[in-house]
């Protein structure tokens, strides 16, 4: 049963982590384009860290970092006057009151907030990728749109808002679309960061986790169970190119790239 | 010094030579620079072997891709298809337990479980798929001008690939396979996290930085650790394809507009 249970946490992962990091990404371009300069240096700063630092070396590190450091905030806030060190040697110790989960809360509030704590991750890590691509399909819509909207009269903020994001999607989306494939084939990390997603039911289903010991009733069926995880992120991506081609039609409908210019051919 | 201790005891840990035990209590900064590095033996190992290798597979696939013959550019486009679309996690995961039912059935495939000679093919097919791929993008954009000349100096078959179309393709494709590199580089650190076991403690990088961070319950120390030594390696893999795309430009004039190398990293395969 958890094995198709969490096909459904790797689909809501995703469900939730896209618009998540888009938001994240939409707000490091905005901040990055900003003319205050510390707001600007946050925005490039951001997706300059992010972005340089490799793999999932990131994840490892984020994930304890970020309960750590929620824990360390609970820890300051409920239990100001403790009286011992948080950091002992090699220990992380705060008080009951500041654990986070509490530690009498049910199973699946740990699993939750794992969970979430999961997404947020993603979310920082692909929201900087977002950023750096809405950063750059900003930059690459067409001067002269932007002259024009000046000769009318808008503002920055109406130019921003009525011309460059409705007309940006076009150079966005070939990025965002790859993002969305690495995103896809980042799920499997899931399982490093404790939840149980289909690599973890995959592993643990039909075998043992020694790999000793062969002796099973049945075979050792994992190999079949990765082949099907083999096959449902084949399918899934087959899929999303699919859409993303039809979406990507339909947005250089009209628009003055090479792109809109054959459909107006092919149309005409 | 008790460092240099360290250094001789660790340094080629990650080999099986040296010291057996790993450290338990008391880990010194200098252990964990030692072993972490130690563990780049491996890296580096993966890295160059599978690049090598994968070098002439993907030129063969591009072809493959780009061959008018539609079994063959169909064999290609779905062994691109394969190993770019699926996380290369599964991937080790799949071939990992692959290769460990088929050693059940034959001894010959007793190495193949192992992460060395295992992982490395999954590596060499991975990295040849991608690196396939971006062959092939710069076969599309080699300008016409090139191959009429070939044609116009009478040069075909063998003569026309080897003299124009394969070092203008490389050319072209160079800044894109620099970060394929990298990139490879950096995804040698997902086999000893997936299927493939570190028999002994023998691991890679990644393996004794988590060792690390587990033992000590402090991830500031060996993932920093751990990026910097990447860093190195990327600053180092930087400068031999940034000489060797030197080379394959030479014959341009030097303000003239060429591919141009930017650090593009993607964060997972």
């Amino acid at each position: 049963m958890g094995f198709y249970v969490s096909f459904g946490t790797v689909l809501l992962l995703l469900a939730i982590t896209a618009p998540l990091a888009m938001t994240f990404g939409m707000g490091g371009a905005m901040a990055a384009r900003s003319r205050v300069l510390p707001l600007s240096w946050l925005g490039k700063g951001y997706i300059a860290i992010v972005r340089g630092v490799p793999d999932i070396a990131f994840f490892l590190f984020f994930v304890i970092a970020l309960d750590q450091g929620i824990e360390l905030l609970r820890h300051q806030i409920k239990c100001p006057d403790w009286p011992d060190a948080v950091r002992q040697g090699n220990d992380f110790i705060v008080c009951a009151q500041a654990k986070m989960p509490l530690g009498n809360s049910p199973q699946w509030m740990h699993e939750t907030y794992g969970f979430f704590i999961a997404v947020f991750t993603f979310a920082i890590v692909f929201g900087a990728f977002a950023a750096n691509v809405l950063f750059g399909a900003m930059l690459a819509v067409p001067r002269p749109q932007v002259e024009t909207a000046e000769s009318y009269g808008m503002t920055r903020r109406q130019t921003f808002w009525r011309i460059i994001v409705p007309q940006m999607w076009v150079y966005a989306l070939p990025g965002l679309g790859n993002l969305w494939m690495v995103l896809i084939k980042a799920t499997p990390l899931l399982f490093l960061l404790g939840v149980e997603d289909i690599v973890y039911w995959a592993r643990e289903l039909g075998a043992t986790k020694t790999p000793q010991f062969t002796a099973y009733p049945h075979g050792d069926w994992r190999m079949w169970y990765f082949l099907a995880l083999l096959v449902f992120y084949l399918a899934f991506t087959k899929f999303s190119e699919f859409i993303l081609e039809r979406t990507m039609r339909r947005l250089t409908r009209g628009q003055a790239t090479s792109g809109g210019e054959a459909q107006r051919r092919a149309a005409g | 010094m008790e460092c240099l201790d360290t250094i001789s005891d660790y340094a080629f840990r990650s080999i099986g030579f040296g010291e057996r035990l790993l450290p338990r209590t008391d880990f010194t900064l200098c252990q964990q620079f030692t072993l972490i590095g130690s563990g780049m033996i491996w890296n580096v190992y993966f890295g160059v072997v599978a690049l090598l290798s994968g070098f002439f597979l993907a030129t063969a696939v591009a072809l493959g891709k780009a061959a008018r013959n539609p079994v063959i550019r169909k064999a290609s486009e779905w062994f691109i298809f394969l190993f770019r679309g699926s996380p290369l996690f599964i991937q080790f995961f799949f071939a990992y337990f692959f290769f460990l039912s088929l050693k059940s059935q034959y001894d010959f495939f007793d190495p193949f479980t192992a992460a060395w000679l295992g992982a490395l093919i999954v590596l060499f097919l991975n990295t040849s798929a991608y690196t396939g791929e971006i062959f092939y993008g710069a076969l599309q954009s080699i300008p016409k001008g090139d191959t009429e000349a070939a044609d116009a100096y009478g040069l075909s078959g063998w003569s026309r690939f080897r003299r124009v179309i394969w070092p203008t393709m490389l050319r072209l494709a160079w800044p894109a396979y620099t970060n394929e590199a990298i990139f490879l580089f950096h995804s040698t650190t997902l086999v000893y996290f997936s299927g493939f076991p570190a028999w002994g403690q023998k691991g890679d990088a990644l393996y004794y930085a988590s060792f690390f961070a587990d033992k000590t319950f402090n991830p500031f120390v060996p993932y920093p650790i751990l990026a910097f030594y990447f860093i190195l390696l990327t600053l180092v893999i930087i400068g031999i394809m940034g000489r060797i795309g030197r080379r394959l430009n030479s014959h341009l004039p030097q303000d003239a507009k060429r591919p141009k190398f930017r650090f593009r990293p993607q964060i997972i395969r």
